[in-house]
C-alpha cells in the first residue's frame, strides 16, 4: 500500500510561498529569470562522471535482493499507447496485482499509469488492492494545448478517481525563457489537483542541457509539484542517469531550503535490474535513504518488471530464469 | 526509513598468483632470491611475498645488461620494430588487467576500483601511446636548426614510487623503450611485486633480454642506480628531497635527468562555481588514491562568501564515502601504503590541531589491522600552517579561505612547490587569466586529478623538471646534440 | 694638440639604473694587449642580491607583455645596437684582441642573432607548444611559459655575440636575466645595458654586473629566488668549477644549462653556429590546462 500525502494549494498560494522564497514582492518573469540564472551551474562532464562513477558500485547478494524488492515496489507500471484498449489496461493491471504468480511474496509496483480516459477502467480493475492510478494530463505528451483544455483535463482524471496525476510543462515556454507563465500553469494544474498528488514531467530531453533540468527543477518544486519526473518516454533521450542525479541534487537541496521534501521520477527507457540498481544508488548517495521509499520515488516503466522479476527469480533459485517463466501482460 | 546497504563486494584474488619469494630480473632472467625483504598487505598486515634487495654488484649486473641490450640489440632495432614490441606489451597488459590490479590493490594498499578503473588501463594506454612514436621521433619536432635527429641516450635508470606503482613503471618505462634507450628500474620497496609481474610481461613479449631489467630494494638500490657510472639518465619520481640529492649527484657529470617531485595544489573554488562538479573534484583531488598523489589538491582555497555552503556540501559528500577492504568492489578509500607514511600523516594532522585548524572526519569505522587513516577536513588553516605548506600525501584536506582572484593566485603560488592547481569558476575569461597566472605544470580548471598519455606532466619549481608523457616527454629521453664526439657533452639542460 | 677626450664610467646596469658596486670597488680592464681600458665595477654577492630583486620585480611586467611586443622591444635593441656599431667594434676589438673588420662581423653578427630572437617571440608557443588529444571529453592544451628569474654567466671569450647569443634567448620567452659578464671582458656588457636602457626594455628585465666570475657565481647559483642558470660563462673562468654550481643549483631544483663539455673540459661554444631552439627549450616550463567540453 503506498501513501503519499498531498497538500492541497491553491495558485493563489504558491504564488504567495514563490515570492516568499524569492524574497520578492511581485512575482515577475524576470524576479524569476534571477532566481533560476542564480543557481550554480553544472558542467556536464563533472556531472556525467560522477553518474558514471556511481554506476559501478556493485550490489550483490542480499542487497541485491533488497534492491530488486524495493524497485519493484516502486514502479509506475505504464501503457501510454494510442492503441490502448480496456482489455490491454486490465491486462496490466493484473499483472500489477499478481507479478509473478510463482511466488506470492513478490512485491507489487507502487501504481499503475494510464491516459485519462482509462483511470476508470483501471481504478476498477485495481479495486482496494493499494495500487495507485497515476493518469498522464494537460495534454500529453506535447502540452501544446490551451490552459482550460488543460485544466479540463487534469479535473476529468481527477473525477475519474485517479490518485496521481503526471502532468507535462510547456516546453515551449521554457526554452523561450518564459518562466513565469510555466510556473502559472503548474500551480494552477496543482490547484486543480486538489489533494491528488501532481509529478511534473519536464520532458528533459527536450531542455538538453543539464542547467535547463536544475532550473526546472527549481521552477516546478516552486511551483507545487509534488514530484519531478523527467520524460513522457514519448522523446528520446527520456531518463538518463545524470539526469535524474541533477534531480535528485535539486529535491535534496530543495528540503534543505525550504523544508519541502518533493519526490524524483525518472522514466523511460530504464529496462533492466542493473540499470534500476544503479537509479537507486544514485537516489541513497545523492538524495539520501529519506528518498528510498515509494513515497518518494518512483520507475515510470513497462518491460522493466520482468527482468526485476526474472532476476528475482534467479535469487530465489540460483539459477538464471528466461524469458517463458514471466508473465506479459 | 529503509537504507540500502551494501553488501561486501570482494574481488577474487585467485587471478594472481604471488611466489613465496623473488629474486631480480635481469638480462631476461630472474635471479635465485636472496637478501630478502618482506613486502606486505597494508590493509591487513600480512606478508605477500619476499623480495631481494638488490646489492651494488647486483646494479653493476642489471646496468651491464641494459647496456649490452643498448648496444648490442635495442639501440640498433628499426623504430617500427620498437613500436612493436610496445604494442605488444599493451595487449598484454591490457590481457591480464585484473590479474595486475588484484597484485596492485594487495600490494599497495589502493581500492580495486582504481586499480581497476585507473591504474591499469591507464599504464596499458601509455605503452600503446608510445608505441606510436617509436618510429616517429623525427616528427616529434625536437631536431630543428641544425640539431640532428634524436638519439636514445643509451643507459636509463629508474626510480619509482609506492603510490603508483604500475602507473609510474609505464611512464617511466613506455617513453624510455619507444626513444630507443634501456631500462634499470628500481620499484619501491613497498610496492613492488607489479613490476615483478611486469618482468613476465616482457618475458611473454619476447622482449630482448636486457631491455628492461627490474631490481628490487630500498633507498641504497636507488642510490646506486642513480649514481652509476655507466647510467646516461636517471628518471626519478619521490620526495623533493630525495630529488635534490639526486641533483646533487649527477652535477658535473654527463647524465641526464627527470624529477617529478612533491606538491602541495591549491584546488581554487570560486562562488560562481559548479559547486556540485566542484565538491567532487575536491573530493577527488584529495581523497583519491587516500591522497598519496604528488599533484593532490590538498590546500582547498575557497571564495570566503561560499565557504560555509562549499564546506556544509563537502562534509555531506564525505559522509557517504566507504572507507575500508580495498579489494571490496565498493571501498572509496583503501590503506594508507606503510607505517611509517601514516605516521608521518598522523603527526602533521596532529600539528595542524596543534596549530589551530579544526579537525574533522565523517563517522567511519577503521580495520583493526592494517594502516587506516580517515578522510579529514581541516578548516580555518592559514598559509603560515604546516598543514598549509607541507606536502601530507594522505587524505587530509587543508582549508583555507581567499576574497579575490588575485589574493587565490597569490596564495596558490606561494609555496616552494609548483606540480598542479586546480580551478573551478564558470567565467571562461577568468578560467584563462587563472591558467596564465597560475605557477603549475598541470592546471585543472573545472575538473581535477585528470591524466592521460597524450598529455605532459610536470612541475615548476621545487616540484622538479622535465615533462613526462605527451610529445614533451619524448624530450627527457633523447638527444638532438652533434654525435662529434664521445667525450663531448653538447651545452643543455641537464 | 688634439683634444682631450670624455672617457665612459663603466658601471653595473641593475633594475634599470647605473649604480657603481655597493661594495666600492672597482677593476683594472685591460685590452688584449694589456692596455689600460677603464676600472670597472666589481661586482659584489650583495649586488647579485639586488640585481635578482630587481630581475623578480620586472618578471610579472614583461612575462605579461605581449610576445608580439616583446618582439617589438627586441627589434629596438637591434636598431641601436646598429647606431653604436662603431662603438661596440671599437669595445670588441680591444677587448678581444680583433682586427676592426673581425669585429665588425662579430657585431653585426650579434645585431643579427638579436634580430633572429625578435622574430622568435610570438613563434615558441606555436612550435613548442600543442593541443594534446586525450581519450575523454576534455580541451587539452600544453604551452610554453617563462621559467622565471634566470643567472646567466655570460661566455668569458665572446664579449658581444656570446653575450646577446646567452641574454636574447632567455627573455626572447619572457623571462627576467641576471647577467654576470664576462669577468676580463665586461666593457661591451655594459654599453649594451645602455641600449638596453635606451631601447623600451623594461628595467630590471637584464640586470648586467661586471665581476669575478668566481666571486659571485656560487651566490648566484645558491639563489633560492632565481629559477635557473646558464653555466656557459665557467668555460675558461678563472676559478669556477662547473659541478659545483650545479650542486649548489639543485638546492631549489634550479634549471641548469650545462657549459659545452669536451674531454672534460668546459668550452665556449661557436658563436656563430646556428643557435637552434635549445637555449630558447632550456628556460621555459610546459604548462598544460585541462577543461572539460560540454553543453
Amino acid at each position: 500500500m503506498v501513501t503519499v500525502s498531498t497538500t492541497t494549494r491553491s495558485a493563489q498560494e504558491l504564488t504567495a510561498q514563490a515570492r516568499d522564497v524569492l524574497g520578492v514582492s511581485r512575482l515577475t518573469n524576470s524576479a524569476l529569470t534571477s532566481w533560476l540564472h542564480g543557481l550554480p551551474g553544472v558542467d556536464q562532464v563533472g556531472c556525467e562522471g560522477r553518474a558514471a562513477a556511481l554506476g559501478t558500485r556493485s550490489i550483490k547478494t542480499t542487497s541485491k535482493a533488497w534492491a530488486i524488492d524495493t524497485a519493484i515496489g516502486m514502479i509506475d507500471l505504464t501503457t501510454l499507447e494510442g492503441a490502448d484498449t480496456v482489455g490491454k489496461v486490465r491486462s496490466l493491471c493484473a499483472k500489477a496485482l499478481v507479478p509473478d504468480a510463482l511466488d506470492p511474496t513478490t512485491p507489487r509496483p507502487a501504481a499503475i499509469c494510464v491516459y485519462g480516459d482509462m483511470v476508470a477502467t483501471a481504478k476498477a480493475a485495481l479495486g482496494d488492492s493499494g495500487i495507485h492510478v497515476a493518469a498522464v494530463a494537460t495534454a500529453f505528451p506535447s502540452g501544446r494545448a490551451s490552459m482550460p483544455v488543460k485544466l479540463a483535463d487534469t479535473r476529468d482524471a481527477v473525477e475519474a478517481g485517479a490518485d496521481e496525476i503526471d502532468m507535462v510543462i510547456d516546453r515551449g515556454a521554457f526554452l523561450s525563457g518564459d518562466y513565469l507563465t510555466v510556473f502559472n500553469q503548474i500551480a494552477e494544474v496543482k490547484q486543480a489537483c486538489g489533494d491528488t498528488h501532481l509529478k511534473v514531467i519536464m520532458e528533459t530531453g527536450e531542455l538538453v542541457t543539464y542547467d535547463n533540468v536544475r532550473r526546472a527543477s527549481y521552477l516546478s518544486m516552486l511551483a507545487g509539484g509534488d514530484f519531478i519526473k523527467t520524460s513522457t518516454g514519448k522523446v528520446q533521450p527520456a531518463a538518463t542517469l545524470p539526469v535524474t542525479l541533477i534531480m535528485l541534487e535539486a529535491v535534496r537541496d530543495w528540503r534543505e531550503l525550504t523544508g519541502v521534501q518533493v519526490g524524483v521520477k525518472p522514466a523511460g527507457g530504464i529496462k533492466t535490474t542493473k540499470d534500476a540498481i544503479k537509479y537507486l544508488v544514485m537516489v541513497s548517495e545523492i538524495a539520501g535513504d529519506d528518498w528510498m521509499t515509494p513515497q518518494w520515488f518512483r520507475f515510470g516503466a513497462s518491460s522493466l518488471l520482468n527482468d526485476l522479476l526474472l532476476q528475482r527469480q534467479k535469487l530465489a533459485t540460483g539459477a538464471y530464469s528466461g524469458a517463458d517463466y514471466v508473465t506479459i501482460d | 526509513m529503509p537504507t540500502f546497504e551494501y553488501a561486501p563486494a570482494p574481488e577474487s584474488r585467485a587471478i594472481v598468483t604471488i611466489e613465496k619469494s623473488y629474486g631480480l630480473f635481469i638480462d631476461g632472467a630472474f635471479t635465485r632470491p636472496k637478501a630478502t625483504f618482506a613486502t606486505i598487505n597494508p590493509a591487513d598486515e600480512t606478508v605477500l611475498a619476499e623480495v631481494s634487495q638488490a646489492g651494488p654488484k647486483d646494479v653493476d649486473k642489471a646496468v651491464a645488461a641494459a647496456r649490452r641490450a643498448y648496444e648490442g640489440v635495442w639501440g640498433t632495432m628499426s623504430g617500427a620494430e620498437r613500436g612493436k614490441y610496445l604494442f605488444r606489451i599493451a595487449r598484454i597488459l591490457q590481457e591480464r588487467a585484473r590479474e595486475f590490479a588484484v597484485l596492485e590493490t594487495l600490494d599497495n594498499g589502493k581500492p580495486i576500483k582504481e586499480t581497476r578503473d585507473v591504474d591499469v588501463p591507464t599504464a596499458a594506454a601509455h605503452f600503446f601511446y608510445h608505441a606510436g612514436w617509436a618510429d616517429k621521433l623525427e616528427y616529434a619536432g625536437l631536431s630543428a636548426g641544425g640539431a640532428e635527429a634524436p638519439r636514445p641516450h643509451g643507459v636509463v635508470g629508474q626510480v619509482i614510487p609506492w603510490n603508483f606503482p604500475l602507473l609510474m613503471l609505464a611512464w617511466k618505462i613506455a617513453p624510455a623503450l619507444a626513444t630507443g634507450n634501456t631500462v634499470v628500474l628500481k620499484p619501491a620497496e613497498t610496492t613492488p611485486l607489479s613490476a615483478l609481474l611486469f618482468a613476465e610481461v616482457c618475458q611473454q613479449a619476447d622482449l630482448p633480454a636486457g631491455v628492461v631489467n627490474i631490481i628490487t630494494g630500498d633507498g641504497r638500490t636507488g642510490q646506486a642506480l642513480v649514481e652509476h657510472p655507466d647510467v646516461d639518465k636517471v628518471a626519478f619520481t619521490g620526495s623533493t628531497e630525495v630529488g635534490k640529492m639526486i641533483a646533487r649527484s649527477i652535477a658535473g657529470t654527463s647524465k641526464k635527468a627527470t624529477l617529478e617531485l612533491g606538491g602541495k595544489a591549491a584546488n581554487i573554488v570560486f562562488d560562481d562555481a559548479p559547486i556540485d562538479q566542484a565538491v567532487e573534484g575536491i573530493v577527488s583531488g584529495i581523497f583519491f588514491n587516500q591522497g598519496q598523489v604528488c599533484c593532490a589538491g590538498s590546500r582547498l582555497l575557497v571564495q570566503e562568501n561560499v565557504h560555509d555552503q562549499v564546506i556544509a556540501k563537502l562534509k555531506r559528500r564525505l559522509g557517504t564515502l566507504r572507507v575500508g577492504d580495498p579489494m571490496d568492489k565498493n571501498s572509496d578509500l583503501g590503506a594508507i601504503n606503510s607505517k611509517a607514511q601514516l605516521d608521518r600523516i598522523t603527526a602533521l594532522v596532529e600539528a595542524g590541531v596543534a596549530e589551530g585548524a579544526e579537525r574533522w572526519s565523517p563517522e567511519c569505522s577503521l580495520p583493526a589491522k592494517g594502516f587506516w587513516f580517515p578522510p579529514t577536513v581541516l578548516t580555518g588553516v592559514s598559509q603560515t600552517h604546516r598543514v598549509a605548506t607541507e606536502e601530507i600525501f594522505g587524505p587530509v584536506l587543508s582549508v583555507l579561505t581567499f576574497r579575490t582572484p588575485q589574493e587565490a593566485v597569490a596564495k596558490a603560488n606561494n609555496t616552494a612547490y609548483g606540480l598542479s592547481a586546480g580551478v573551478w569558476t564558470e567565467k571562461g575569461s577568468r578560467i584563462l587569466w587563472m591558467a596564465d597566472q597560475l605557477k603549475a605544470g598541470v592546471v585543472w580548471a573545472n575538473t581535477f586529478n585528470r591524466f592521460d598519455p597524450t598529455s605532459p606532466f610536470g612541475g615548476y619549481k621545487e616540484s622538479g623538471y622535465g615533462r613526462e608523457g605527451g610529445r614533451h616527454g619524448l624530450e627527457a629521453y633523447v638527444t638532438t646534440a652533434p654525435a662529434t664526439s664521445s667525450t663531448q657533452l653538447t651545452g643543455a639542460t641537464r | 694638440m688634439s683634444r682631450l677626450d670624455v672617457r665612459k664610467t663603466y658601471k653595473l646596469y641593475i633594475g634599470g639604473k647605473f649604480p657603481r658596486s655597493e661594495s666600492g670597488r672597482s677593476y683594472e680592464i685591460v685590452s688584449a694587449k694589456g692596455e689600460f681600458l677603464a676600472n670597472a665595477s666589481m661586482g659584489s654577492r650583495k649586488d647579485v642580491r639586488d640585481a635578482v630583486v630587481a630581475a623578480r620585480s620586472a618578471l610579472s611586467g614583461w612575462s605579461g607583455a605581449t610576445p608580439f611586443n616583446r618582439g617589438q622591444v627586441l627589434y629596438r635593441v637591434a636598431e641601436v645596437l646598429e647606431g653604436r656599431r662603431a662603438q661596440f667594434i671599437e669595445e670588441v676589438a680591444a677587448g678581444e684582441g680583433l682586427s676592426t673588420r673581425a669585429a665588425g662581423a662579430a657585431v653585426d653578427a650579434a645585431i643579427d642573432r638579436v634580430v633572429w630572437y625578435a622574430g622568435w617571440t610570438d613563434k615558441i608557443a606555436q612550435v613548442l607548444g600543442n593541443v594534446n588529444p586525450v581519450a575523454g571529453p576534455f580541451f587539452n592544451v600544453s604551452a610554453p611559459e617563462p621559467t622565471g628569474v634566470v643567472g646567466v654567466l655570460a661566455p668569458q671569450g665572446s664579449s658581444l655575440l656570446g653575450l646577446v647569443s646567452v641574454i636574447a634567448p632567455v627573455i626572447a620567452s619572457g623571462n627576467t636575466a641576471v647577467v654576470v659578464t664576462s669577468a676580463d671582458r665586461p666593457l661591451p656588457a655594459v654599453t649594451l645595458g645602455e641600449v638596453l636602457a635606451t631601447s623600451d626594455v623594461p628595467g630590471g628585465v637584464v640586470n648586467i654586473i661586471t665581476a669575478r666570475t668566481a666571486e659571485v657565481a656560487s651566490w648566484l647559483a645558491a639563489h633560492r629566488d632565481v629559477n635557473a642558470i646558464d653555466l656557459t660563462g665557467v668555460a675558461g673562468a678563472d676559478g669556477v668549477h662547473w659541478a659545483a654550481l650545479e650542486a649548489e643549483a639543485a638546492g631549489n631544483l634550479k634549471r641548469v644549462y650545462r657549459p659545452m663539455v669536451v674531454d672534460g673540459r668546459p668550452v665556449e661554444p661557436d658563436w656563430n653556429a646556428d643557435p637552434g631552439l635549445g637555449r630558447i627549450r632550456a628556460f621555459v616550463e610546459t604548462k598544460t590546462v585541462w577543461h572539460p567540453k560540454g553543453l
